[in-house]
C-alpha cells in the first residue's frame, strides 16, 4: 500500500506544493516534511511528500549498485 | 538524477545478478526471503524478478497487502453504508473490487450506490466540501504510510469544520505480523525485505527489535527494480556471514528515525489497537483507531447501521498464503473457482495480492 | 425561435427535427442540402469484398484533450474498416442526444466529424437523430457504422499470425486513455497528454500495397490496450507472443501518469494505434512505411510470435525478466498499493 513517486517541487504556497514528474504536475501536501525547496525532490504518495529524496546517498547507492562485484561474499 | 530510470537499468541489472550468482555458489540449500508489502509483491512480479534469481534465492510474500488482510466484515461495513441514502463512499481504488460477504463496492455502485475513487485523503476533504448535503466516508486502509496522509485529511477536516466527513478505518501496522511469522516455527525464513515507504515513516530502527529477538536479518529495499536486486543481495551476503542485522538499502529515502514529523501526525489523530489480521488471527497492537478526540470523525460509531454476518468461503487458503506457507498453485481454488473475475479470497481480488499477481504475471515453474 | 438546448420535440419528426436537421446537423455533418435527403443512402455496388462494421460511443466526458465523442467515433469506424485490410467509403452516423443538450456544443462536435471524415478522404451518407428525455442518456451517444471495400485477397485477421512474425506499432501506447482519465473530475492531474485519436486508412493502404502477402494480422489496441488485444490475437492464432518491455514506445508523461495512478501503459486504451503481424524478412519495411505517415513517427518493433502455445503473452521486462501477460478482469483501476 505504498506507491510512492519521486516528484520534483516546482511551486510552494503555504503548506502545499506543485510537484512535476516527467511533465506531469500534482499538487501535494507538505504536512509531513520540512525544510523543502523548490528544486528538491520529494517521496509522493496519495498527495502527500513523505520524505525528501537525498541526493548524496542516492549517489552512494548508484556507486555501490554499479561496484557490486567489488563488494566481496563478506558482509561487515 | 531523477530517482526512477537510473533503477532500472538493465546493465546494472545483470551486474547484481551477477555479484547474486557469485556469492551464493558456495551456499548449501536454498534461501527464504519474504517481502510484506503488496508494493513488493508487485515490483517482483511486474520485473520478473523470480525469473532472474539463481535456484538458491526463493522469494515468498507475506501478508503485506492491506486490502488482503482486511476482514471481510470491513468491507461488508463499507458496501452497508453504501447503501445509506446521501452517503458517498469515497476509497482508494484498491478496494472497488474486493469482495464481502455478498457484495462489492463495485457491484453497489451498479446497484446506485455513489463510490468515488480518490487518489488522496485529502480529495475526500474536498468532496465533504463540494458536497454539504452528503455524508462522506472515507475508506481508511493501508500501512504506516498511508496512515499518516489519513491524519491529515482528518486534521484538514477538523480545521475547516467539516460536519460530513467521516472516515471508516482499518489501519493497520508493521513490524507486529513479521514478529509473529518470526516465532512460527513452521516457517522457515531467512530474512526479511522490509517495505520501503512504510519504513520511510517508522525508521529502519523499528526492525531493530525483530532482529535481537529473532536474530533474522532485515534490509529495508525500495521498489524499482535495482533496489529489489540489490536488497536481496544484501540479505544474501548477512546470512553467508551468519550476521542478523538490519541493513538499509533504500538510503535516499529510509532514515533509521524515520519521519518524526509523519510519526506525531499519525500519534495526534490515532492510537493503537488491536486487529484481527485475515488469514492470521488478532495481532495485539497493530491496528490504528481514532483517538477520542477526533471520534466524530469515526464512520463505525456515528453512522451505526445493521451490518449482515460475515461469510467465510471454505477451501480458500488465503490465510496459509498470507503466511507465506503455501503457494497460489498449492490452493485447489486457484484458477479454477478462484480467478481475477470471481475472487473467493482478497489475495486475489487485490491486485497486489500473492494470487492475484501470480495469476496475472507468473510464468509457469517460477513459482513463488 | 432559435433554442440554445435541444428539446424534446428536435428529436419527434416534425418541425422543430426538421429545423435541426436542415439547419444544423446535415449541413454541418455532410454538406448535402435538404433535397438530397432520403430513407437510405445508395452506393454504386463495388469490387470486390465488402467490409461492415459499427460501434457506439459513449465516453465521459464528451470534449477530452485533443478530441471529442464525435471525431473519435468517426476515426474508429474508419479504424475498423481499415483493420479489416478494407478501404472505408461510407459512414452513418446516429445521434442519442440527452434532452437539454447545448446546441453549440453539437455544432462543434458534428464540425469535427466532418473533417475527420474528409481529412480522411470517407464520406458520411446517412444518418439518425433521436433525443431523450433528461437522465436518460449522458448527454450524447453516437453510433457509427461503415462500409468499406477490400479490393485485394489477402487474408488479414487474427487467426494469421504465424511463428517469427514480428509485432510492430506505430507509436506511443497510452496517451487516448491516459489523456480521457487525466481530464475527468477528481484526480486533480495537470498534464499536456492529448488523446491519438487518428484515422488509420492511408497507413493501411500502403502497408497492403507495399507488404501484401507478408502482412498476417491487424488490429487497434483500443479498450484493454496493447495487452487485451495481442492477448485476443494469441488465442486466435493460437501461439505465444514475447514483447520487449524495452521496445515499448511509451510518451514520459503517460509513463509519469501510470506512475502515479500505479496503471500499466500496456492496459490502457489506444484510439490512433495499430498493431501490425508482419512476416520477420518485411518487418524493416513494414516500419518505413509506418514512419513516413504523419501518424507513425515514433513506430517501433515491440515484439515477435516465438512459439505455437495456446494464446501465451509474455514479457520480456526493461531488466530482462520474464512475465506474463493475462487480460484484466475489468476496467484497470488506480491504485495506491
Amino acid at each position: 500500500m505504498c506507491l510512492g513517486i519521486p516528484m520534483q517541487v516546482k511551486t510552494i504556497a503555504e503548506e502545499m506544493a506543485v510537484c512535476e514528474i516527467d511533465g506531469v504536475r500534482r499538487e501535494a501536501s507538505l504536512m509531513m516534511i520540512e525544510d523543502v525547496k523548490v528544486g528538491d525532490y520529494v517521496l509522493i504518495h496519495a498527495g502527500f511528500a513523505i520524505e525528501k529524496i537525498d541526493e548524496n546517498e542516492a549517489h552512494l547507492t548508484l556507486k555501490a549498485l554499479r561496484e557490486a562485484l567489488d563488494m566481496g561474499l563478506v558482509a561487515e | 538524477m531523477k530517482h526512477q530510470q537510473e533503477y532500472r537499468d538493465p546493465g546494472l541489472a545483470k551486474l547484481q545478478l551477477q555479484a547474486l550468482n557469485q556469492v551464493v555458489s558456495e551456499f548449501d540449500g536454498v534461501m527464504t526471503f519474504m517481502e510484506v508489502c503488496g508494493t513488493h509483491t508487485m515490483a517482483i512480479y511486474q520485473n520478473g524478478i523470480r525469473s532472474l534469481l539463481p535456484d538458491k534465492i526463493r522469494l515468498i510474500s507475506g501478508p503485506g497487502c492491506p486490502v488482503c488482510v482486511t476482514p471481510v466484515g470491513y468491507v461488508d461495513h463499507a458496501v452497508a453504508l453504501s447503501r445509506r441514502p446521501d452517503t458517498i463512499v469515497a476509497t482508494f481504488g484498491d478496494m472497488v473490487r474486493v469482495p464481502g460477504s455478498s457484495s462489492s463496492l463495485l457491484k453497489e455502485q451498479a446497484a446506485g450506490a455513489t463510490i468515488k475513487i480518490v487518489y488522496s485523503p485529502l480529495d475526500a476533504v474536498k468532496l465533504a466540501e463540494k458536497h454539504p448535503e452528503s455524508d462522506i466516508v472515507f475508506l481508511g486502509v493501508g500501512f504506516e504510510t498511508t496512515a499518516p496522509t489519513v491524519a491529515g485529511a482528518v486534521l484538514t477536516a477538523e480545521q475547516i469544520k467539516l460536519e460530513n466527513f467521516y472516515v471508516l478505518c482499518s489501519h493497520k501496522t508493521m513490524p507486529g505480523p513479521m514478529s509473529v511469522l518470526a516465532g512460527d516455527p513452521e516457517l522457515k525464513v531467512d530474512g526479511y525485505l522490509c517495505p520501503a515507504h512504510v519504513s520511510a515513516i517508522i525508521g529502519a530502527n523499528a526492525y531493530q527489535p525483530l532482529v535481537d529477538t529473532y536474530k533474522i536479518p532485515c534490509v529495508v529495499t525500495g521498489f524499482e527494480p535495482l533496489d529489489v536486486l540489490q536488497g536481496v543481495l544484501m540479505l544474501t551476503r548477512q546470512v553467508i556471514a551468519k550476521l542478523a542485522k538490519v541493513e538499509t538499502q533504500y538510503r535516499r529515502v529510509v532514515k533509521p528515525e524515520g519521519n518524526r514529523k509523519a510519526q506525531a501526525l499519525l500519534n495526534q489523530v490515532f492510537e493503537p489497537c488491536n486487529a484481527r489480521w485475515r488469514g492470521i488471527g488478532d495481532i495485539p497492537e497493530s491496528g490504528l483507531q481514532l483517538r477520542p478526540e477526533f471520534s466524530h470523525f469515526d464512520a463505525a460509531l456515528q453512522l451505526p447501521i445493521e451490518v449482515e454476518d460475515v461469510v467465510e468461503h471454505q477451501g480458500c487458503l488465503c490465510g496459509e498464503i498470507l503466511k507465506g506457507k503455501v503457494r497460489p498453485a498449492d490452493c485447489r481454488l486457484f484458477r479454477t473457482a478462484c480467478t481475477p473475475e470471481n475472487p473467493v479470497g482478497a489475495c486475489m481480488v487485490s491486485s497486489e495480492g500473492t494470487c492475484a499477481a501470480e495469476y496475472k504475471y507468473g510464468i509457469s515453474g517460477q513459482q513463488a | 425561435m432559435n433554442p440554445d438546448i435541444i428539446l424534446l420535440g428536435h428529436g419527434s419528426g416534425g418541425k422543430l427535427s426538421h429545423e435541426l436537421l436542415d439547419n444544423l446537423i446535415v449541413p454541418t455533418l455532410s454538406g448535402i442540402t435538404q433535397s438530397d435527403q432520403n430513407d437510405a443512402a445508395v452506393i454504386a455496388a463495388q469490387e470486390g469484398r465488402l467490409a461492415f462494421t459499427t460501434d457506439s460511443y459513449v465516453v465521459d466526458p464528451i470534449f477530452f484533450p485533443g478530441g471529442n465523442i464525435g471525431d473519435l467515433a468517426i476515426h474508429g469506424t474508419i479504424n475498423d474498416l481499415s483493420m479489416a485490410g478494407a478501404e472505408p467509403l461510407a459512414i452513418s452516423v446516429g445521434l442519442i442526444i440527452e434532452e437539454g443538450f447545448a446546441v453549440e456544443d453539437l455544432r462543434k462536435i458534428l464540425e469535427t466529424m466532418r473533417h475527420a471524415a474528409q481529412d480522411a478522404d470517407v464520406k458520411i451518407v446517412t444518418g439518425d437523430t433521436k433525443v431523450v428525455p433528461r437522465g436518460k442518456a449522458d448527454k450524447l451517444f453516437i453510433n457509427t457504422s461503415g462500409i468499406g471495400v477490400i479490393k485485394h485477397d489477402l487474408t488479414i485477421c487474427g487467426r494469421n499470425a504465424q511463428i517469427g512474425d514480428k509485432i510492430l506499432i506505430n507509436g506511443n501506447i497510452g496517451d487516448h486513455g491516459i489523456a480521457v482519465l487525466a481530464s475527468r473530475d477528481g484526480l486533480e492531474l495537470e498534464s499536456d497528454i492529448k488523446t491519438d485519436s487518428a484515422p488509420l486508412n492511408g497507413m493501411v493502404k500502403e502497408l497492403v500495397e507495399q507488404l501484401g502477402e507478408q502482412l498476417h494480422t491487424l488490429r487497434d489496441p483500443t479498450r484493454g490496450g496493447v495487452a487485451t488485444t495481442l492477448k485476443e490475437i494469441a488465442l486466435q492464432s493460437q501461439v505465444e507472443i514475447t514483447l520487449s518491455e524495452n521496445s515499448l514506445p511509451v510518451s514520459d508523461a503517460v509513463g509519469g501518469v501510470c506512475s502515479i495512478l500505479g496503471l500499466d501503459p500496456l492496459f490502457v486504451a489506444n484510439e490512433g494505434k495499430l498493431l501490425a503481424f508482419v512476416a520477420p524478412e518485411a518487418a524493416e519495411e513494414a516500419l518505413a512505411v509506418m514512419q513516413k505517415n504523419p501518424h507513425g513517427g515514433q513506430a517501433a518493433i515491440i515484439g515477435e510470435v516465438t512459439a505455437l502455445a495456446d494464446g501465451k503473452v509474455r514479457l520480456k521486462t526493461a531488466i530482462g525478466g520474464l512475465r506474463a501477460i493475462e487480460m484484466l478482469a475489468g476496467e484497470q483501476l488506480p491504485r495506491i498499493c
